[in-house]
């Protein structure tokens, strides 16, 4: 237990180094969901748009 | 490279290399982080603290690659009017704005307990924070204009005249008198040489790797989602003139 908590406390500099990961970790999985959230969406918007275009020809 | 210019080649190359450079990501994170945040070695000077610089560095490495990506993209868009290029350009600086602002961040992290304050105003620091703006200006000036290819247009040149910040950024440290330390490699006849220990060099080439990597995957995810954006628009704008030419109101 003393080890993790020593290795958490990153000899003092923990409130430096854990942000530092954290705030990179928050960067790369927001702008990975942000870019998957947008293209799914797109790729509904444009699946309605292909089906509705094609009830509209029938 | 005009053959790139037609977007169903341009994404049959780019998804093709997608499992690849996404593949590629997840493993060098997860060989590369605990690497990194755990089994590395403290510096002899800087400590603990040595650990931020593996995002650090990485994300200033990205941040320079993609505003040479913007300018080279936006240069290609201006000269040959190369459309994918220029998307490559549009969906890659949001990404380049975020990771200056990454860089900017935990460079400030290290900052407080290295040299005990966040911010100076040194030349390597100040000529990242004009990258950032430059970033913010690119990205608004996009969708600045009605007529999107005067956005397209002028932010393109912005981005090449942007891009004489780059040499700046990077010589910043030898040019002028820093609190920012100089370039841990340098290179020489002799090749690449670096003052660092490999301990520290290995999980900061594994760390650049994957942020690399990433930057690579998530570019083709936007880039998709750029192009159906586009089928989108055309596909709204071919019914409106559908609907007029029979008399009936657009949806």
């Amino acid at each position: 237990m003393d080890a993790i908590l020593n290795y958490l406390n990153m000899d003092g500099y923990a409130a430096w180094v854990w942000p530092a990961y954290g705030l990179a970790t928050v960067a790369l999985v927001g702008i990975l969901v942000q870019t998957r959230r947008t293209l799914k969406t797109r790729e509904r918007e444009f699946e309605t748009l292909k089906s509705s275009r094609r009830g509209g020809q029938a | 490279m005009h053959r790139f210019a037609n977007p169903t080649q341009f994404m049959r190359i780019a998804n093709a290399i997608y499992p690849w450079v996404a593949g590629l990501a997840v493993i060098l994170f997860v060989v590369g982080l605990p690497i990194a945040l755990v089994t590395s070695p403290p510096d002899y000077q800087q400590g603990q603290t040595v650990r931020i610089m593996y995002i650090h560095v990485s994300s200033a490495w990205l941040m320079m690659m993609i505003y040479g990506i913007v300018a080279g993209g936006s240069a290609a868009f201006l000269i040959w009017r190369h459309p994918m290029a220029n998307l490559v350009a549009k969906a890659s600086a949001p990404m380049g704005a975020i990771f200056t602002g990454l860089a900017l961040i935990t460079g400030m992290l290290w900052g407080q307990p290295m040299w005990g304050t966040f911010w100076v105003w040194d030349a390597r620091l100040t000529s990242t924070l004009i990258l950032f703006f430059l970033y913010l200006g690119y990205i608004a000036l996009n969708d600045a204009f009605e007529d999107s290819e005067r956005g397209d247009r002028a932010a393109a040149i912005l981005a090449l005249v942007g891009s004489v910040n780059l040499p700046i950024i990077h010589f910043s440290v030898e040019w002028w008198n820093t609190l920012h330390q100089p370039s841990i490699m340098k290179l020489s006849g002799d090749g690449v040489k670096s003052s660092v220990d490999g301990a520290i060099l290995l999980p900061l080439f594994l760390m650049m790797g994957a942020f690399t990597m990433y930057y690579l995957a998530v570019l083709v995810l936007r880039l998709r989602s750029e192009l159906l954006a586009a089928k989108i628009r055309n596909a709204r704008m071919s019914q409106v003139a559908v609907d007029a030419a029979v008399g009936q109101p657009a949806e």
